[in-house]
């Protein structure tokens, strides 16, 4: 029987274990910075452009804003999921099906919790700081900067923490990266649509209003507008609830499916 | 040597389905030893190897690392094991040195002592001098090295080699296995699974032979050999049919044999004369064979 000197107790979500997950995210992204700030920017700020200044000819204002600025804003969501969950998503499965990254990280003091919660942490700053890049784009073209503005990387980051916990979800359940064209088709780009970022949702009928309200992206959307355009008000608290909620469900049944997938 | 165990394995049972990977295994690695996991590919080495990290539950039975039971205090025991896998596992578009700094990192070498870790770990592995070095331009022997050195990196007392050599020329093996003597030498525990006769017989204290996800027999390599197969072998060279006619009269006067692609190994044959042939002294794979009737390579 081994009677090995034990170490102190180690416990659940430990700073350490999140810490040494972080770093390597931090060290690889110097690595790699350039292709992923140009994906997760560039294809928002395109759709901001696009829209802005196609439909914005068509439709000067919409709730009493400039259709740029109402764009501006709304397309922060838009680049918060590019970067979040499409990250997540393919990331995730690159690192464990092909890198083999999470074996080695599970060999070291690492459990599947820390690893997920790490992961989702370092995606959700990076959505956070990405997501504002349409924002900035539309000051350029006219949005007014305000203080709200500053909350808008909170919001980002918040909602991109969901989203990271989706595509890691999406990932650990993926047999195959065919698998995410079902995801991508028949969940992302409706949800992407239907957020009220580049249309009012007025115009849908009352059933559909109901269920695009339960779209994060969605909730996201409005917190950005009223930061930046319309002001705070008591239905921000429950979207910034809401938010929270998806994050923290999500995050759960991430780590199962992580589970799964990495330990057998 | 001591009688404390480093690691303890009991009825282990790993299935997949309808394949038992591992099955009903015991295992006991003292503290300082360097014990040696040797069968042929699918054997259950390297689950057994996952077991021992917690990366697969066991359906069954009981195991002990460093005196924490797993899976329930696995955080605990890998904080004090190196893994090298079979796979490589590196980070490619790091270098050698940020390799080596998210792992100290991961290990929790505190913020003091991370520098003369990475240093140490360079100098074991021999590659200060590519420290700057994408681990993309490494060569297969260079990255073998760092994954070692990446094991070794917070001191670890127990490090868990899995297959350390596959796939490498020999000069390269030769080097890998001086750096694992070394880190015998200096008293670190070592399971070490390997299908390579060589590599047991030269760096393990004992071997444990496994076939289809069970223990064929363990001890030392010299103990299994002599009580196994004999001191020499005979091997005879001919026809299949003269094959057939020489394990036939070898097996009626009570001697062991074994098919060696052209010939016919016979064990133990100390002072049988009956046939012309060479004689050699006997070896791993002839105990491996006997027991398990699988040819190792």
């Amino acid at each position: 029987m081994a009677t090995a000197a034990r170490t102190a107790k180690i416990g659940r979500l430990e700073r350490p274990a999140l810490t040494g997950v972080l770093v390597r995210e931090v060290v690889n992204f110097s690595s790699y910075w350039r292709s992923a700030t140009f994906s997760s920017t560039v294809e928002p700020t395109i759709y901001l452009l696009a829209f802005g200044f196609g439909f914005g000819s068509l439709v000067s204002t919409i709730n009493g804003v400039d259709y740029v600025e109402w764009v501006g804003t709304g397309t922060v969501a838009t680049a918060v999921l590019f970067s979040s969950a499409f990250a997540a998503m393919f990331g995730t499965f690159v690192k464990y099906q092909f890198q083999r990254t999470y074996d080695a990280i599970m060999a070291a003091p690492v459990d599947t919790e820390e690893l997920v919660t790490a992961e989702v942490i370092w995606i959700a700053t990076r959505a956070g700081v990405y997501g504002c890049v349409p924002m900035v784009v539309a000051i350029f073209f006219g949005l007014d900067p305000v203080w709200g503005m500053l909350t808008v990387p909170f919001i980002a980051w918040l909602s991109g923490l969901g989203w990271a916990c989706f595509g890691i979800m999406v990932a650990g359940f993926a047999k195959s990266f065919e698998n995410f064209n079902y995801v991508v088709s028949a969940v992302l780009t409706p949800l992407f649509l239907v957020a009220g970022t580049f249309f009012p949702l007025d115009g849908f009928p009352d059933w559909m209003q109901v269920l695009a309200k339960l779209n994060p992206l969605y909730h996201t959307v409005q917190l950005v507008r009223d930061a930046v355009l319309y002001g705070f008000g008591w239905a921000d608290f429950f979207s910034v609830v809401y938010l929270v909620g998806f994050g923290l469900l999500l995050w759960r049944v991430a780590i199962i499916a992580m589970t799964r997938k990495l330990i057998d | 040597m001591s009688d404390e165990l480093a690691i303890r394995l009991r009825g282990a049972v790993k299935r997949y389905g309808q394949i038992t990977a591992v099955d009903h295994l015991d295992l006991d690695v003292p503290l300082g030893t360097c014990v040696g996991l040797l069968g042929p590919n699918g054997a259950g080495k390297s689950t057994t190897m996952r077991l021992l990290t917690a990366q697969a539950i066991a359906d069954e039975g009981e195991i002990e690392v460093l005196g924490f039971q797993l899976p329930e205090e696995s955080k605990a025991a890998r904080a004090q094991c190196g893994v090298t896998p079979q796979l490589d596992n590196l980070d490619v578009t790091l270098t050698v040195e940020q390799n080596l700094l998210v792992f100290a990192h991961l290990y929790r070498i505190g913020r003091h002592d991370r520098h003369d870790a990475i240093e140490r770990a360079l100098e074991i592995s021999n590659l200060v001098d590519r420290r700057d070095s994408r681990v993309d331009k490494l060569s297969g022997g260079m990255r073998r090295r760092l994954l070692i050195a990446r094991a070794l990196i917070h001191r670890p007392r127990l490090v868990l080699l899995d297959e350390p050599t596959v796939g490498l020329d020999p000069q390269v093996r030769q080097q890998l296995w001086a750096l694992i003597d070394q880190m015998r030498s200096e008293g670190t525990t070592i399971l070490m699974s390997t299908h390579y006769i060589e590599e047991a017989q030269r760096l393990a204290d004992t071997v444990l032979i496994m076939s289809h996800g069970q223990c064929a027999a363990r001890g030392r390599p010299a103990d299994l050999v002599r009580e196994l197969a004999g001191d020499e072998v005979l091997e005879v060279y001919g026809p299949p049919p003269r094959l057939a006619e020489v394990e036939a009269d070898a097996a009626s006067a009570g001697l062991k044999t074994r098919r060696t692609g052209t010939s016919v190994s016979i064990l133990g044959v100390n002072g049988f004369k009956g046939y012309e042939g060479q004689r050699r002294a006997a070896n791993l794979e002839d105990v491996f064979v006997l027991l398990t009737g699988e040819e190792i390579t």
